[in-house]
């Protein structure tokens, strides 16, 4: 656990060393401890550099930190929910219903007014919040939710919201159409100091929420009759679970769109090297997603600099690879 | 005066999804009563009831109408980890989806037991075990021979040595009342034979109250005290195996006809199934 932080850390020194304007290690320690200390003077005679790094790669890499975190862990939540190890917010129908959400908002114009902040991570959260209600109602049998039903009400879900975000998207003047295709492509940008606290204090909460969760989690995982025998009350754990799932959810697509393969591939991955255990697992998962993404992210915006390509792109086109590799390389021990 | 383990009274139970349907009622009005220590054998053809009677006594389902008290108290009042600190159920069988170890899964059985109102547990509110939890669960992996197993992923053993890890992770709920369904089901005869034992020692020991769903009347015979034999969601017998298990209530349930006489050296019923007449042996007699 101590060595995944470690290595977070040195991911994130990594991340803000490479970009479309090379800042040395060097360069990169002496801004950041000046402006730890508020030295006055530094930030008189100010260069490009400590622009480039305080002002935009900062808060982006620390933006992809948040971002890859939160949905490796509400992944791997929903995959212990369901039983279901393909399972991540995509399936239930979370992400297009709180991106549908999002698209409405920037179709009715109120993205550009009352900009990210306040208006953006509330519609997303009502869509989110809009389509677990509608899975669950669907779903609800005197109280219980099949599993069975509940994957299935989320596909159908699924497809229904993104046919209808196709359906904003379309009727969208072209360069703002644009705009929302990057953004659902999956998009990190650089945000202010102020939204990115308020992004952490939500995904921090929720994700230590969560795992707070981790033992019932464990025994969630082994069918909902089993957990109940062993004494989890179950519909509980799963509302809240739920519920904070969706904020979060709603949250991380408000800022970075539809960025895929994070919250299904982590866990997985993570799961491979630790075990099952969720109180390893949850925590591991966090600063694995946050690794991820942040170099996803570093590849992103390298790559063709100085233009970006969408991230959610490179998540999908590393994170299916890897994917594919660790299910070759495990298949010996997993049919033993 | 004891309260008995189980006092079942007038339940009234169908499944959910048929509710449609006018009959289809599992139970119509069920009763009967478990005393504590008592060690019962619930029998029945396929689809009699058995595996719902358990899952009422565990209250993964609620009867419709009628009343299940447990030592006393009406089983829908209490909260859920009371009653699994109290009762323990052995599923019939379990496919694990993710790579729990077998300690892990073991450890699971301390679940009901945590301790969430220490400032301590709110601190952490990881819920790690104690040394006291793993201690536990480690004895009931040595009594259930899966200690050697330990570190071993449950996707990773046997489908007998899995029955004997969910028996380990009852065993470390320290229940007073024990559930199994079909445990010996997917068993070879050596371990069936060493559940049994252990099962009847840890009622002879401990005065744990064991209440078990099976198939094998042979087994049921020579291991329970009492036995329950369901038909259509009825009882038909209950009482000792002598007054169960005779060859015309049986015909009347299973539909077929079997050979009970005395096993040889407990004197309980033995069942035979009657096989090819006169296939080189000598003729058998029925009593």
């Amino acid at each position: 656990m101590l060595v995944l932080v470690g290595m977070s850390f040195v991911v994130l020194a990594g991340c803000l060393r490479f970009g479309a304007e090379p800042v040395s290690f060097g360069d990169a320690a002496r801004i950041l401890f000046s402006a730890l200390r508020g030295d006055p003077a530094e930030r008189e005679t100010a260069g490009p550099a400590t622009v480039i790094l305080l002002q935009i790669r900062l808060p982006r890499v620390l933006l992809s930190c948040l971002v890859g975190g939160s949905l490796a862990v509400v992944g791997a939540v929903l995959q212990a929910l369901l039983r279901n190890p393909l399972a991540d917010p995509y399936v239930l129908g979370i992400s297009s219903g709180a991106a549908f959400g999002a698209g409405l908002a920037i179709l009715l114009g109120i993205g550009t007014t009352l900009w990210a902040l306040a208006a953006l991570p509330l519609f997303a959260f009502a869509g989110g919040l809009l389509a677990l209600l509608v899975v669950y109602l669907i779903t609800r049998v005197d109280g219980q939710l099949p599993v069975s039903v509940l994957l299935l009400a989320g596909v159908i879900l699924n497809a229904i919201f993104s046919a209808c975000l196709m359906f904003v998207t379309s009727i969208m003047e072209p360069n703002r159409s644009f705009g929302m295709m990057t953004w659902l492509m999956g998009t990190l940008t650089a945000p202010t100091y102020q939204s990115l606290l308020v992004l952490a204090l939500y995904l921090s909460t929720g994700s230590i929420l969560l795992v707070r969760f981790a033992r019932p989690l464990n025994l969630l995982a082994l069918g909902e009759q089993a957990a109940r025998s062993l004494g989890v009350e179950v519909e509980q754990v799963k509302h809240r679970v739920f519920v904070i799932s969706a904020l979060m959810t709603g949250v991380v697509v408000s800022v970075s769109g539809m960025i895929g393969f994070v919250g299904m591939v982590i866990p997985h991955a993570v799961r491979m090297v630790l075990g099952a255990d969720h109180r390893l697992l949850l925590p591991a998962a966090f600063f694995a997603g946050a690794m991820f993404l942040m170099i996803a992210d570093t590849i992103a915006r390298t790559i063709l600099a100085p233009a970006e390509i969408p991230v959610g792109i490179v998540t999908a086109l590393a994170g299916g690879p890897f994917f594919i590799y660790l299910l070759i390389s495990q298949k010996g021990a997993m049919t033993r | 005066m004891t309260s008995p383990v189980y006092h079942v009274t007038d339940v009234r139970f169908r499944h959910n999804h048929n509710r449609s349907a006018a009959k289809n009622w599992v139970f119509e009005g069920l009763s009967f009563a478990v005393s504590p220590g008592e060690f019962i054998g619930i029998l029945g053809p396929n689809g009699s009831g058995k595996t719902s009677l358990l899952n009422l006594l565990a209250r993964l389902k609620h009867p419709q109408a009628g009343t299940i008290r447990l030592f006393g108290e009406n089983l829908v009042q209490l909260k859920q980890d009371a009653i699994a600190r109290t009762v323990a159920l052995v599923p019939q069988d379990y496919l694990p989806t993710f790579p729990f170890s077998v300690e892990e899964s073991v450890l699971m059985g301390r679940f009901p037991h945590q301790r969430s109102d220490t400032f301590f547990s709110l601190l952490s509110g990881m819920g790690w075990e104690s040394d006291v939890d793993r201690k536990i669960a480690w004895s009931a992996m040595q009594e259930t021979n899966v200690a050697h197993l330990a570190t071993r992923s449950i996707e990773a053993v046997s489908g007998g040595e899995r029955q004997r890890v969910l028996i380990a992770r009852a065993l470390t709920q320290e229940p007073r009342v024990m559930l199994l369904d079909e445990p010996t089901a997917h068993l070879d005869l050596h371990h069936q034979m060493e559940t049994c034992r252990l099962l009847r020692r840890l009622n002879d020991d401990r005065g744990l109250t064991v209440i078990l769903v099976s198939h094998d009347l042979n087994l049921a015979s020579q291991y329970c005290d009492r036995l329950l034999l369901l038909d259509h969601g009825r009882i038909v017998a209950l009482g000792t195996p002598h007054e169960v298990l005779r060859a015309e209530t049986l015909r009347a349930v299973y539909g077929c006809d079997v050979l009970v006489d005395q096993h040889p050296a407990s004197g309980l019923p033995r069942i035979t199934i009657p096989g090819r007449v006169n296939a080189g042996g000598s003729p058998m007699q029925s009593i």
